[in-house]
């Protein structure tokens, strides 16, 4: 997992803190006109105590749900959560294969390239605005675990 | 009920002696078993998939849907000739259905380009009230112009499905166009004579997909 981490560098200098969380990599699947749904992903590091993400609101999106996966007997099943527990003095990932922002209902896509911006709520550290950037189906594949067990 | 007891023990007394000589007879069996393996073979190494090998499988025979973009109606036949994969998904799902597409798309880019051109990934959709055929077609070509989608009455897919073990199931319905889909996850590879042969994990990446498609093709 902490592979992620590398090959990004200084292009992902752009975090975001609030309180005693820092908001690193957002980003968003970038998907064609006619799709209407796409998740957007993030990691939070927290240095301080126990937290939780209430909600994630985009305009882009009519509508912005905070998701689990999970996969059950090769099944798939996403739900909607109330909330994402942040633990304390460590990093919480919505990654694909588990938690992300669903965003539902969008109007035009996701053009890679293009930013959004997307107003996190925590229950302790407030509120904050990210900007989130949709890239490119495939930038991402690595997430998808080439894990060999 | 005693003298079952009694018997019970009695013949408990023999196992080991019995036991000594089965085991004796399996560990000759098992060593003639390797030696037939390692040492017998005609020189050509057993296919060895990362996926787990379904050949002979009594499902997943027929499949009868009709072809996103040219609307055409489509069976396993159509493929011949190719290594199909096959993966039910909805258009709806922003997670682990891109997440494939995207895997597959990288596994193709992975093989030799002869090879991948003989590769059809197949995605079949489990919403067709939802997913339209020209949806579906924008929704698979943006992640490889190559790829293609399915779709069906729900009659249709729901025979599909059962033909593919898949399962699907609505979720979360907030109204009748607001839901989600849980379904499985597994993708299914056919050689280019048209026998389902592999069961692809979810969790697969694109090295270990690219290696069992370009064994399919050489088989």
């Amino acid at each position: 997992m902490l592979m992620l981490a590398v090959p990004l560098g200084p292009a992902f200098a752009q975090d975001t803190s609030v309180g005693a969380m820092t908001i690193s990599h957002p980003w968003a699947r970038a998907v064609p006109a006619a799709v209407p749904t796409s998740a957007a992903y993030l990691t939070i590091s927290n240095t301080g105590t126990a937290d939780r993400l209430l909600s994630a609101s985009a305009a882009v999106a009519k509508e912005t749900q905070l998701h689990s996966m999970i996969t059950e007997a090769g099944v798939m099943k996403m739900r909607e959560v109330k909330a994402v527990d942040i633990a304390a003095n460590g990093k919480t990932e919505l990654k694909p294969g588990g938690y992300h922002i669903m965003l539902v209902g969008l109007t035009d896509g996701l053009k890679e390239g293009s930013k959004f911006p997307v107003k996190l709520k925590f229950e302790k550290a407030g509120e904050v605005t990210i900007q989130i950037t949709a890239e490119k189906p495939g930038a991402h594949d690595h997430s998808h675990g080439e894990h060999k067990h | 009920m005693t003298t079952v007891m009694a018997n019970t023990s009695t013949e408990m007394r023999y196992v080991p002696m019995r036991r000594a000589g089965v085991e004796r007879a399996l560990i000759a069996l098992l060593l003639a078993a390797v030696a037939l393996l390692a040492g017998c073979g005609d020189g050509k190494p057993a296919l060895k998939f990362n996926a787990t090998d379904i050949t002979g499988a009594s499902f997943g025979r027929q499949l009868a849907l009709t072809d996103a973009a040219t609307k055409t109606p489509r069976t396993l036949a159509s493929y011949q000739g190719k290594a199909a994969v096959f993966f039910f998904g909805y258009m709806f799902c922003p997670d682990y259905c891109p997440t494939t597409m995207t895997t597959l798309n990288a596994a193709l880019g992975k093989m030799k380009p002869e090879d991948a051109a003989r590769v059809q990934v197949v995605f079949v959709t489990v919403d067709p009230r939802r997913d339209t055929p020209e949806l579906l077609t924008q929704y698979v070509k943006a992640f490889n112009p190559s790829f293609t989608a399915l779709y069906g009455t729900e009659a249709e897919v729901a025979a599909a499905a059962k033909e593919f073990k898949i399962i699907y199931q609505k979720a979360q319905v907030k109204d009748e166009n607001t839901y989600l889909v849980d379904h499985s996850t597994q993708m299914y590879a056919f050689d280019p004579q048209g026998r389902i042969r592999l069961m692809i994990k979810h969790e697969s990446g694109p090295d270990a997909i690219a290696a069992d498609l370009s064994a399919l093709l050489r088989d």
